[in-house]
């Protein structure tokens, strides 16, 4: 098994988001991942970097994005921090209850547990939110 | 190459909009509000999406299908969906929105609907 880390600095653009999603697809797919777990890594990719660039970094292209993508004994792990004024995940309205069914946005982390075996947000040294995503093999 | 195309068709008072591509955040969201924006300014209220071609919608595009469906309610219209992929019916149960859309796996069934 391949073990080595791929890291990956985007631009807080709409269009880093497809990047990181093919990069993140390709490498699973090099490292044995079947189609279903490529889809759930490529759209967990998706929301993660979206709401780095749009929520963290408010698409202020002078804050990046670090992805770090590495393929461990326990599956496929992913990094993404952001470098924005953070945010309490518990405090995200659970998008599932009725009175949140008909808005438009807040699904992104809904996506991201269900897609993944694990999430976990936290703050990071240089001042942002990481979140830590792993997909078990 | 778009990332969404939409054909327009009509039977009689309905418009059904054949999609093909990804309902993704960005310019396949974008694509979709417009249409459903020009449609309404249009007067055109029964709008029935045909997924049939949509292999990937990500949380923005459920969103945009949420808001389409909002502003076509508003305008007293209906908007249903047609053909759903089983990677969207999932994100639908997921979501908990397999309730508030109308669904249908069959156009003739989505066209008598409005009747």
């Amino acid at each position: 098994m391949n073990e080595k880390k791929t890291k990956l600095k985007l631009p807080s653009r709409l269009e880093s988001v497809e990047k990181a999603a093919l990069e993140a697809e390709k490498l699973a797919a090099e490292n044995g991942f079947g189609e279903e777990a490529r889809y759930a890594i490529d759209m967990a990719v998706r929301e993660s970097v979206a709401n780095a660039v749009k929520h963290g970094n408010l698409l202020d292209e002078t804050k990046s994005v670090e992805i770090t993508f590495e393929n461990s004994g326990d599956g496929f792990e992913i990094t993404i921090k952001d470098f924005g004024a953070g945010f309490a995940v518990e405090k995200i309205p659970d998008p599932t209850n009725p009175e949140n069914l008909l808005k438009a946005n807040g699904r992104g982390i809904l996506f991201m547990r269900s897609f993944m075996d694990e999430v976990e947000w936290s703050n990071h040294a240089e001042g942002g939110m990481m979140v830590k995503m792993l997909k078990k093999r | 190459m778009a990332e969404l195309n939409i054909s327009e068709r009509q039977a009689g008072d309905i418009t059904i909009l054949d999609m093909d591509g990804k309902v993704t955040i960005g310019e396949g969201s974008v694509a979709l509000r417009t249409t459903i924006r020009r449609l309404l300014g249009e007067g055109k209220k029964k709008i029935i999406l045909n997924l049939s071609g949509v292999g990937y919608v990500d949380s923005s595009g459920i969103g945009e299908f949420v808001s389409s469906f909002t502003a076509v309610n508003k305008e007293s219209g209906s908007l249903k969906l047609l053909n759903l992929t089983q990677k969207i019916q999932d994100l639908l149960a997921i979501t908990k929105l397999l309730t508030v859309f109308d669904v249908y796996e069959n156009e003739g069934e989505a066209l008598s609907s409005f009747k």
